[in-house]
């Protein structure tokens, strides 16, 4: 429809999660300057309405399939999964966070919208089939995750992780911009179903190294926003410094929208050229599972050994990518499902042993927990023994179903390289576990407060995610699979 | 529901409601768990009968779709092979939470709740026909075993914790390779299902494929059994473990190895079993003799009898990979042997350890003057384990010997070194730790002799023992069927023989020839 750019009823419908949340993050700003102390209780609520608001929209809105905004947006099963993961994240991050500022004396309706801001730019990388569009995503995602890492001013390590978060994330952005660039040049276009066409067509094939060489741009910008190896070298700094519920947020909520994006890029529109970028990712993922697990053995700072774990972890997904097939592409969709409740469940036991200004983040501080607090401990084991991928948690089947999609595709290297790793990433988290139940707690250590009634919800939410997914994965992978095989 | 899900989900819903109980009141916890178990254990007795009838089909079938895509089924069922393992689980549970009776202070609750989930994981390995859920019994066996070694273990505790579960996990992360492998072969998880194509022809491998298969499963169980020399972390998880824990560890885990050999190895991968055999065979006499050499050397109890565990589990290896009847027979019926007898001697040397709360064979002597009725239960139980005639572990190494006899005449040999080195080290250790002077220290530690309730744990045990020694005829049939038909499977691949089925033929003739007669001199027992 050229010439008429006035969006269609339809359209706007499709749209309408974004633009509920951009109203609900606009609201809350005025709310924050017009309200009392006493009402500013009141906006993580509202923030948290608006978002279950959103997923019943998101959910509502896959009844009608679709483009959006000229063939800018592509409203899916698959764009829906996302959705859905990123509003149920950030509801998450929001019980996780309440109580977390009010200990630091930092409560503010902004850190609430910023979180919104964040989360639409997510929507925007799962539902965008346009390489412009995908960066506009991005960056609206990380201009408010940079603020959110040093959300408080006054914490030398928060700044620090801010200012690192952004000067490298914007560099690599750029990268990613470049290749953007490049692609447009060779290929008159940045839709990714037009280059999709383009490819596949065998009499006018765009030149191969300019292409190869675009991808591989675009590639680096998305590797840095997943923390895959070589860059990677962010994270664990970031993760540490950030406050504690937006280092959970971060490490599921942006990684699962740029593995929507990467999804959409390689599966869909550079589908046609696997062969060019599959050895590349293979050679990546191999590298990101081995230096996260083996970095992460020697860290005694919990959020850090999250970090780390947290890059291993895309190294999986990255091996499901590497399968390049449908299979490989639902198996990545579940894994980041189950990654995001098991780990966003992690960072709610570090939220709540925290404790006011992160005093006690290191893994001497769980000792005794087991005895301590013993329900908290229990749920901690569980989330751990998923990371692990001990059956009937999640995080198994999520293992599983990537290194069943790498075998299919012939990848048995791989996914004993994989497998192995997973091994030896058991003993990191079993120190975790080690120190929570075998070791006594230090003589005249702190009394530990009950977890405040967001942690509580999120531990049980996220808890019972976790199991369900490892009895009943079927659920989950349904959608997936219908989800994953894009719009033709 | 049938009577094999009620013994496979009492224990995992028992859990449960432990978890629930108040942790304060100790002795509630200990007599729920016990009635618990008790009332698994008497469930699991109704097995007997309909298995034996008709030992070489699957008996108390379920077979329903758990997952869709891939295809997992909840599929189990007992057969001759399982029924006593099985058993075995349920016999030693409700004995092993009555001796850790006293002996848990901290975290009691914990404790008793893990002994009924490691009851659910253990049984569900043993009744598992689908491959997948086999492997998520497997592991879900090992996270509370991990738990009893680490939290009420003795001090080296964690380090062994963390190795056990380590080298464990290292294993199943291949079996998880060769499962799923087998699945984009086959697409299917379901044992029956896939040796009927493989039956059929309809699923075939090649040498090469079958030979990484068998071997990504074989290493997982061999890890498990242990083959040396994959037996390290062992000494140390049974040194560390609490009693109960060495006892589950020992008598049951270590079969699931085994178990798996022969349920999984041999029939979906005869080819590569059999061109294995030779080596497989070398690892299991060098375990047998090793592990008796130094269990001779160790100077603490637990690790003399871990030791002697990879010696008597070289035994069970030895007989299966000698494929004939005698040594099939006899491996299965060493594995529930060894069950009962290591397990009661970790039992006594518990009982020991909560006297005189040491675990040195030094810190001992004279206990025969101070307790005679302890002393006579073990010199009882280390007499079994040694092989004596009348005993268990006779019928079982003997049945061995005599086919790894048939099958190649300097492995017997071999073997039976290690039964002369197994008299040599238990005899060593009860004369030291029994007889002789009585120091003072042990003098005012051996305040009593047998208690009731230690009497109610290893009373069974002894009896299990005879019974098992004289009786055999009541636990042999039912295993027969089973080996057979992995016999078979072994012995008509297409491959030259080699190693361990030199003469593969004429020991099969004379193993049907002679089995009327190994009945009767069984009876005649």
């Amino acid at each position: 429809m050229p010439g008429n750019y006035m969006p269609s009823a339809a359209e706007l419908f499709r749209f309408a999660p974004e633009l509920l949340l951009t109203a609900a993050g606009t609201l809350l700003m005025i709310f924050e300057a017009i309200t009392s102390p006493k009402q500013k209780r009141g906006l993580p609520v509202f923030a948290f309405l608006a978002l279950l608001a959103a997923l019943v929209l998101a959910v509502v809105g896959a009844a009608d399939p679709g483009p959006a905004f000229s063939n800018m947006l592509q409203v899916d099963g698959f764009a829906t999964f996302f959705r859905v993961l990123v509003f149920a994240i950030g509801a998450m991050t929001i019980l996780m966070s309440t109580n977390y500022l009010k200990q630091a004396e930092h409560e503010g309706g902004e850190y609430y919208a910023l979180v919104l801001f964040s989360i639409i730019g997510q929507c925007l990388m799962a539902t965008a089939n346009d390489l412009i569009m995908i960066f506009l995503g991005i960056e609206a995602s990380s201009i408010a995750t940079y603020i959110l890492a040093g959300y408080l001013r006054d914490d030398k390590r928060n700044n620090e992780a801010a200012l690192k978060y952004f000067l490298l994330g914007s560099f690599a952005t750029a990268f990613l911009l470049y290749g953007v660039a490049w692609i447009y040049g060779t290929t008159g276009s940045t839709n990714l179903t037009e280059i999709r066409r383009l490819l596949l067509d065998p009499r006018n094939a765009p030149n191969a190294i300019l292409i190869g060489g675009a991808l591989g741009l675009v590639l680096v910008g998305l590797l840095f926003k997943v923390a895959a190896v070589p860059f990677q070298s962010w994270a664990p700094d970031v993760y540490q410094g950030a406050p504690a519920p937006v280092s959970g947020f971060m490490s599921v909520g942006p990684k699962a929208a740029a593995f929507a994006a990467f999804l959409r890029i390689t599966m869909w529109g550079f589908e046609p050229a696997k062969i060019h970028w599959a050895p590349v990712l293979c050679f990546v993922a191999i590298a990101t599972m081995i230096v996260g697990n083996f970095a992460a053995l020697r860290q005694s700072n919990v959020k850090r050994l999250l970090a780390y774990s947290s890059i291993a972890h895309a190294g999986y997904i990255l091996v499901a990518l590497t399968a390049a097939s449908k299979t490989g592409t639902e198996a990545a969709m579940f894994y980041l499902t189950s990654y995001a409740a098991m780990n966003l469940g992690a960072f709610a036991v570090v939220v709540h042993i925290a404790r006011k200004g992160e005093k006690h983040v290191e893994i001497g501080d769980l000792a005794g927990l087991g005895n301590r607090q013993p329900l908290t401990a229990a749920i901690f084991t569980i989330f751990l023994l998923s990371l692990i991928g001990v059956p009937l948690t999640g995080g198994f089947f999520a293992k599983f179903y990537v290194f069943k999609s790498a075998l299919d595709s012939n990848l048995i290297a791989l996914t004993i390289i994989g497998l192995l790793n997973s091994a030896v990433a058991a003993f990191y988290y079993l120190r975790l576990i080690v120190t929570m139940y075998m070791q006594a707690a230090p003589d005249g250590v702190e009394s530990l407060p009950r977890p405040s009634a967001g942690v509580q919800c999120a531990l049980a939410v996220s808890g019972a995610a976790t199991i369900v997914l490892g009895v009943f994965p079927s659920l989950v992978l349904d959608i997936a699979s219908r989800g994953a095989s894009f719009i033709r | 529901m049938t009577l094999l899900e009620l013994v496979l989900f009492l224990p995992a819903i028992g859990f449960l409601l432990t978890l629930l109980l108040p942790r304060d009141n100790v002795k509630l916890i200990r007599a729920f768990t016990l009635a618990v178990a008790l009332i698994v254990f008497l469930i699991s007795l109704g097995l007997i009968g309909p298995v034996q009838a008709d030992p070489q089909h699957m008996q108390f079938q379920t077979n329903v779709t758990w997952i869709q895509s891939p295809a997992i089924r909840y599929h189990i069922g007992v057969d001759g092979l399982s029924l006593w393992l099985v058993l075995l689980s349920t016999f030693l549970t409700p004995l092993c939470i009555l001796v850790s009776w006293n002996s848990i202070q901290k975290n009691v609750k914990l404790f008793y709740a893990f002994m009924l989930l490691l009851l659910s994981g253990v049984v569900g390995v043993f009744i598992s026909l689908d491959l997948f859920l086999f492997y998520v019994f497997w592991e879900i066996s090992l996270v509370p075993m991990y738990f009893l070694i680490g939290i009420w273990g003795h001090e080296k505790r964690i380090y062994a914790a963390v190795k056990f579960f380590l080298y464990t996990m290292a294993g199943s992360m291949l079996m998880l390779v060769a499962i799923i492998w087998l699945y984009v072969k086959s697409s299917s998880f379901d044992i029956p299902l896939i040796l009927n194509s493989l039956a059929t022809g309809r699923l075939s491998f090649t040498p090469t494929e079958g030979l990484w298969m068998f071997l990504a499963f074989f290493v997982a169980f061999a890890i498990k059994v242990p083959i040396f020399p994959l037996h390290t972390w062992l000494p140390d998880a049974h040194g560390e473990a609490p009693t109960a824990g060495s006892v589950m560890l020992a008598s049951v885990l270590l079969k699931l190895g085994a178990y798996g050999i022969l349920r999984i190895c041999l029939p979906l991968f005869p080819d590569a079993a059999k061109a294995s055999a030779h080596w497989i065979i070398v690892l299991a006499l060098i375990g047998i003799v090793y592990g008796a050499l130094v269990a001779m050397v160790q100077p603490n109890m637990k690790r003399l009898v871990a030791y002697s565990s990879v010696s008597h589990l070289g035994f069970v290896v030895l007989g299966i990979f000698t494929f004939t009847h005698f040594g099939m027979d006899g491996a299965v019926y060493q594995m529930l042997n060894h069950g009962i007898s290591t397990g009661a001697l970790f039992i006594l040397v518990g009982l020991l350890y909560d006297r005189r709360h040491s675990l040195e064979i030094s810190d001992y002597g004279g206990v025969a003057t101070v307790a005679p009725w302890l002393t006579t239960a073990f010199v009882i139980t280390s007499l079994a384990s040694m092989g004596l005639p009348l005993l268990n572990n006779f019928v079982g190494e003997f049945l061995i010997m005599q086919g790894a006899a048939l099958a190649y005449f300097p492995w017997a040999v071999a073997a039976a070194v290690g039964v002369i080195l197994s008299s040599v080290y238990m005899l060593w250790l009860i004369q030291r730790a029994f007889y002789g002077e009585t120091p003072e220290a042990v003098r005012s530690h051996f305040l009593k002799d047998m208690t009731a309730r230690e009497w109610a744990v290893v009373l069974p045990l002894i009896a299990m023992m005879l019974w098992m020694g004289i009786g055999s005829g009541t636990f042999l049939p039912a295993v027969r069927g089973n080996n057979e038909q992995t016999l078979n499977l072994v012995l008509k691949s297409n491959l030259n023989a080699r190693g361990g089925v030199r003469n593969a033929a004429p020991v099969t003739l004379a193993g049907r020839a002679m089995r009327p007669e190994l009945k009767e001199s069984a009876d005649a027992r």
